[in-house]
């Protein structure tokens, strides 16, 4: 167990310096840094003070050293466009995308998983069918275009919800139910598949044979098997909760961190940007490592060899 | 003796879009205490599904009727779902061919084994452990308190199908029905296997039912043997009289299909049954072995064929007189 710890850290550290190394790179492939530093107006002189000032005349290796170890750190730099260190800008943003990343995941999966029981329990009955168009729905409708309409429905026709902005509970409404309106098609076909796959096994005729009550038979012996794949996807889907809240946000301007990485891209402020892009990417990573070790911590299999 | 299970006129049928299937046919046995009855028969004669009537755990789309079934005293023809569970697994247990995916892989053994227990008893976890670690012993199971911890793939396919026997019998049961144990072992364990059943069997003073297609088993584990052909029941009889003077057709020409120690010689051709089994959607008549058998004659598909009883064991179903039957019969065994 502690050497499948090791080696998915490992493997996890890896990933994160490569992102890393993209990210940097995506920055300095995007043109002349110094130029747009400058502005359209700088002179040719300018444009190398600029550039002697901010380290860009250096070899990107040692950029990337210099970058990097500062990151580590926290120090992100300074923002292009509020003049102000990165990082704390951030982590003041990152409450507000937790907490909607958070939400909708909690509330995807406790529509999803019991609607993919049912389904699994009667197959082609109406319930399962229904449940399949709510879902072909959510998967095909871009979530931008769900979350307008949702604005239209409750924010301006009947006026139940804050149409936009950031405050309480109220403004969180409708942006957690159009993100987790997109990942429940995913958990809820897999609780699907993977209850009717369990509920078909040996084991659990072998749990019928003992005369064991239905709702153990359920929940003991076909649920817990049934989530372990759902575990590693609802990982996966918490990190693009995370990621895929820059449209979200930007539709109901909820100011998190999605919202700064838009606003950051329309004003060319790359250090937030490149910021953003690393920290969503190394808790993405961070996420799948976690889903990894709560998947073997459900399943015997990989935890004792 | 007494009867604990007798079944009669039990019928499966599963709806198809084209028509019913039925797999179990008007089948009728009995087992009393310290019986072992083998069902034997081929790949798809309804023999597993028989088994999972009794015990109440057909597929949902398979519909079970019955004239009969009466077990301990109850008629389970007669009994809501509820109280079908609280016999499962309590004074009737059954015992699965695949071992290696019959127990669930998320819990330890021990869990499982408690469960059966806890589930029927009113005992502390306490006391359901102290059994599954005497009853573990009792299967042979060495270090029995340590493999309580140890999850299903720790243990080997012999070791999980010996879990699944203590499992069945936690709770001390009246019957167990052990659907073809031993099919999915290697050959050295299967003997081991089969023995530990029979022992079993008599130091618990149960009865036993034992599904296989495998005649070699029969001879060694039965008291008494029923013969399946397409869902019914052709023969039954002692397993002496069964392999010494088959009465059916079919019978006759499986005892042909298998070597016979001492009276096989080496490099002979083994016998074999030539012909598909009838397909058992919609209607049928006749006897459903004709188009296989060597003495056919169009009588067979004009009537339906009913066991013919012959003492109070013995009975098959063929309109061949006993005498006749019986010399076919001898023929078989002696070539």
């Amino acid at each position: 167990m502690f050497i499948y710890f090791l080696k998915r850290s490992l493997v996890a550290l890896l990933v994160a310096i490569t992102v890393s190394i993209i990210s940097f790179m995506l920055l300095h492939l995007s043109g002349d840094l110094a130029q747009s530093l400058a502005g359209p107006t700088a002179s040719e002189a300018d444009i190398i003070q600029v550039r002697k000032a901010y380290g860009l005349d250096r070899p990107l290796v040692v950029q990337y050293g210099d970058w990097a170890s500062k990151a580590i750190r926290g120090d992100f730099g300074e923002s292009f466009f509020l003049k102000q260190p990165v990082f704390p800008i951030i982590v003041d943003r990152f409450p507000v995308t937790i907490s909607l990343g958070v939400s909708a995941l909690l509330l995807a999966l406790l529509v999803s998983i019991p609607l993919g029981i049912v389904a699994a329990l009667r197959p082609n009955s109406w319930i399962d069918r229904l449940a399949l168009t709510i879902s072909v729905f959510g998967q095909a409708m871009p979530s931008f275009w769900f979350g307008l309409l949702l604005i239209m429905l409750f924010g301006i026709n009947l006026r139940w919800l804050p149409v936009s902005g950031t405050g309480g509970w109220q403004y969180y409404v409708m942006p957690a139910v159009t993100l987790a309106y997109y990942s429940m098609p995913a958990f809820m076909r897999l609780t699907r598949a993977g209850m009717m796959e369990v509920l078909a096994s040996d084991y659990i005729r072998t749990a019928r044979a003992k005369g064991l009550r239905s709702m153990t038979v359920l929940f003991k012996h076909a649920l817990r098997n049934a989530v372990i794949p759902l575990v590693a996807v609802a990982a996966v889907q918490l990190g693009f909760a995370l990621g895929g809240s820059v449209v979200i946000e930007a539709v109901f301007s909820l100011h998190g961190v999605g919202y700064l990485g838009w606003e950051s891209i329309s004003r060319a402020d790359f250090p937030v940007v490149q910021a953003i892009v690393l920290i969503l990417a190394c808790l993405y990573i961070v996420l799948t490592l976690f889903a990894d070790l709560l998947n073997a911590f459900l399943d015997p299999r990989i935890r004792v060899n | 003796m007494s009867t604990v299970l007798e079944v009669q006129g039990l019928v499966v049928r599963i709806p198809l879009t084209f028509g019913d299937l039925s797999p179990v046919r008007n089948v009728g046995f009995s087992v009393s205490t310290g019986e072992t009855l083998c069902i034997v028969g081929e790949s798809g004669c309804g023999k597993s599904l028989t088994s999972l009537a009794i015990m109440d755990l057909l597929p949902s789309r398979a519909r079970r009727t019955a004239n009969r079934i009466s077990f301990d005293g109850v008629d389970l023809t007669a009994i809501r779902e509820r109280d079908m569970a609280d016999i499962r697994g309590n004074r009737m247990a059954m015992i699965f061919q695949e071992p290696m995916t019959s127990l669930n892989p998320a819990y330890t053994i021990g869990n499982q084994l408690e469960e059966a227990m806890l589930r029927h008893r009113k005992v502390a976890r306490s006391a359901a452990r102290e059994r599954a670690v005497y009853l573990l012993e009792k299967v042979g199971i060495t270090a029995a308190g340590q493999r309580l911890k140890q999850y299903p793939h720790q243990l080997s396919g012999g070791l999980r199908q010996r879990v699944m026997i203590a499992m069945g019998l936690m709770c001390g049961p009246k019957l167990l029905i052990a659907d073809e144990p031993t099919t999915a072992l290697d050959v050295t364990i299967q003997a081991e296997i089969l023995h530990l059943l029979a022992s079993l069997k008599r130091e618990f003073d149960m009865a036993m039912i034992l599904i296989t297609h495998d005649l070699g088993v029969v001879a060694r584990v039965a008291d008494r043997v029923a013969v399946m052909y397409a869902g019914q029941v052709v023969e039954t009889g002692t397993a002496k009289d069964v392999f010494s003077r088959p009465l059916h057709p079919y019978t006759q020409g499986l005892l042909r299909c298998v070597p016979i120690p001492g009276r096989t010689k080496p490099g002979e051709h083994l016998g074999s049954i030539p012909g598909l089994v009838p397909n058992l959607i919609g209607e049928m008549k006749g006897c459903s072995f004709r188009n296989r058998c060597l003495h056919a004659s169009v009588e067979c598909g004009a009537i339906d064929v009913t066991l013919q009883q012959i003492g109070p064991e013995i009975s098959y179903r063929c309109i061949l007189p006993v005498a006749v039957a019986a010399a076919y019969g001898l023929e078989a065994t002696k070539a």
